[in-house]
């Protein structure tokens, strides 16, 4: 493990806000549980809690969480001074950090959606939900790094694109989704385990070009902002 | 307002890291934080002096790369510091904010700096650090257990890690207690006399004053005198110089003072006589050629606004 990425993953662990990571994993695994006790059918528990809550919730909030914790916490608290004051080249930097957040946030939402997908269906659409919500740790951690970078409030606008475009636009406006990390997560999910519990007007080529794209200019995007980053100037 | 200098410092030594500054200015919107400032920083410590909001934080944030000049250009040895990550093997920085991993022990926290420097012998060089600012017997507490001073003491290790030639500090002395602060007092010394550049910020003329002869002074964002402070005085041909002098015959040596063409006033006290002078050289020269004229014997003679204080506020109230 590289110093950075021992530094971001101590720093992550070491913060209280790691604690809200777990209640709603927690709350997705218990749902699936109970309704697959109570013998609830899977066509009406499946698609409000694997999708409803799984993807459409925990996965973006558990990243919003993980992904502006591993940068933007160190820019708040200014100990990223620390880091940015060695001779490294700048994605040293953001590669490791982005790993980190890629691989807490999948971690964190990949094992409870894949025992919700067993239950649900089949041992495939748990691995399908827990393949595709570990890219879409990849395109939100990505994309929340950046915006820790582009900036002072990388949780709320965060938010903002969680709540309001993915949640609310994306319900009610159809051309919306074809913008939605959660729409690809949902229709890379659906071509490795194709279920009636899984639903996207988004196509698979479209989901992969865009997921990349995010993932790769997200990237590139914050190893450029990092390199002009500046302190903010004191009066004194 | 005009630069007073007193010439570039340390001249005699080569300069094994040079920082320059040529030109640069910063300003934020309509606000100007720094305003046409050109320096050259040496071997040796220099001390960076000016009132709260004199552009002091953002002329240390645009020498340690953190700043991009709005004019001008900030260069280590030749290289910007502005994008460009590979000065920091030969520079150092500890920023005024107070920011530590505290959930890492100072050892940690001073091993993962050499490691990023990637240091032959990182653990070596961690050891090496700590002990260079007497945190050995705290190095394997958290950092957030520690008070204010350690905790800089800490930082200051994690700058120093790499041995840099050039070492920036902003507001160094800031929390510490007066043991700790002669102690990094002391180590700033030392490393100036070992030919690395170390540039301090200071509000506080005292800590100036003990650490360092050489300073630059930013007033309203300007470099308003550069040099060794003593000689800035003496440059400062404006203002009289004041001396105390005792001698054994103080009247009669006020009597002919007066006659002395550098002499603009002398008055005449119980503790001997307070003599203003316009020529500093001149009135130095004359004072024992009159005294021995008159068979007047000089005790003593002590220039009185000589001291970083009086220089300081001559320049902030000019």
């Amino acid at each position: 493990m590289s110093t950075v990425s021992w530094i971001t993953a101590r720093g992550l662990f070491g913060r209280r806000r790691f604690l809200l990571l777990l209640p709603l994993p927690a709350l997705l695994l218990v749902l699936a549980i109970v309704s697959r006790s109570l013998g609830v059918d899977p066509g009406q528990w499946g698609p409000p809690v694997l999708v409803g809550l799984g993807l459409a919730v925990v996965l973006p909030v558990v990243a919003l969480i993980v992904g502006t914790g591993v940068l933007g916490a160190e820019i708040d608290d200014g100990t990223v001074v620390h880091i940015l004051t060695k001779p490294l080249p700048r994605w040293q930097i953001v590669l490791p950090k982005l790993a980190v957040a890629t691989g807490v946030s999948a971690a964190t939402v990949a094992v409870p959606l894949y025992v919700a997908g067993v239950l649900a269906d089949s041992v495939r659409l748990g691995l399908g939900l827990a393949a595709a919500s570990a890219l879409g740790a990849l395109a939100y951690s990505a994309l929340f790094l950046v915006l820790s970078l582009l900036t002072r409030r990388p949780v709320l606008l965060g938010l903002v694109y969680v709540l309001i475009w993915e949640g609310l636009l994306g319900r009610f406006v159809d051309g919306t989704k074809v913008l939605s990390i959660q729409q690809w997560v949902i229709a890379l999910a659906d071509r490795i385990a194709p279920t009636e519990l899984l639903g996207t007007t988004v196509s698979v080529p479209v989901a992969a070009v865009l997921t990349a794209l995010v993932v790769v200019g997200s990237t590139v995007l914050a190893i450029d902002r990092l390199r002009s980053f500046s302190v903010a100037g004191e009066t004194s | 307002m005009t630069t007073i200098s007193a010439g570039p410092q340390a001249a005699a030594t080569t300069p094994a890291s040079t920082l320059d500054l040529a030109g640069v200015s910063r300003w934020y919107g309509n606000v100007v934080a720094v305003n046409d400032v050109t320096m050259r920083l040496g071997p040796g410590v220099t001390g960076l002096l000016g009132p709260n909001g004199a552009g002091k934080t953002t002329l240390l944030h645009m020498m340690a790369g953190f700043l991009a000049p709005s004019r001008g250009a900030v260069t280590l040895d030749g290289e910007p510091t502005w994008r460009n990550p590979g000065v920091y093997r030969r520079l150092g920085l500890v920023s005024e904010r107070e920011a530590v991993h505290a959930f890492l022990t100072a050892y940690e926290f001073v091993l993962a700096s050499a490691k990023l420097h990637r240091l032959p012998d990182p653990e070596a060089a961690a050891r090496r650090a700590i002990d260079l600012v007497e945190m050995a017997d705290a190095q394997d507490r958290r950092i957030g257990t520690y008070s204010k001073g350690m905790r800089q003491r800490t930082r200051v290790a994690a700058a120093l890690v790499h041995d840099p030639q050039v070492l920036l500090l902003d507001e160094p002395f800031n929390g510490m207690d007066p043991r700790q602060r002669l102690h990094m007092m002391a180590l700033l010394h030392r490393l100036g006399d070992a030919g690395r550049t170390i540039l301090f910020s200071s509000h506080i003329l005292e800590e100036v004053e003990q650490v360092s002869g050489t300073v630059q002074v930013m007033v309203a964002g300007r470099l308003a005198a550069s040099g060794d402070y003593r000689t800035i005085r003496r440059l400062m041909t404006n203002r009289p110089h004041v001396f105390a002098v005792r001698s054994t015959d103080d009247r009669a040596l006020a009597v002919a003072l007066m006659a002395e063409s550098s002499v603009t006033g002398v008055e005449l006290g119980r503790d001997g006589l307070t003599v203003r002078a316009g020529d500093y050289g001149a009135f130095t020269r004359a004072l024992p050629k009159i005294a021995l004229a008159r068979r007047i014997r000089v005790r003593a003679l002590t220039p009185e606004d000589e001291s970083l204080e009086s220089v300081f506020s001559y320049l902030v109230g000019s």
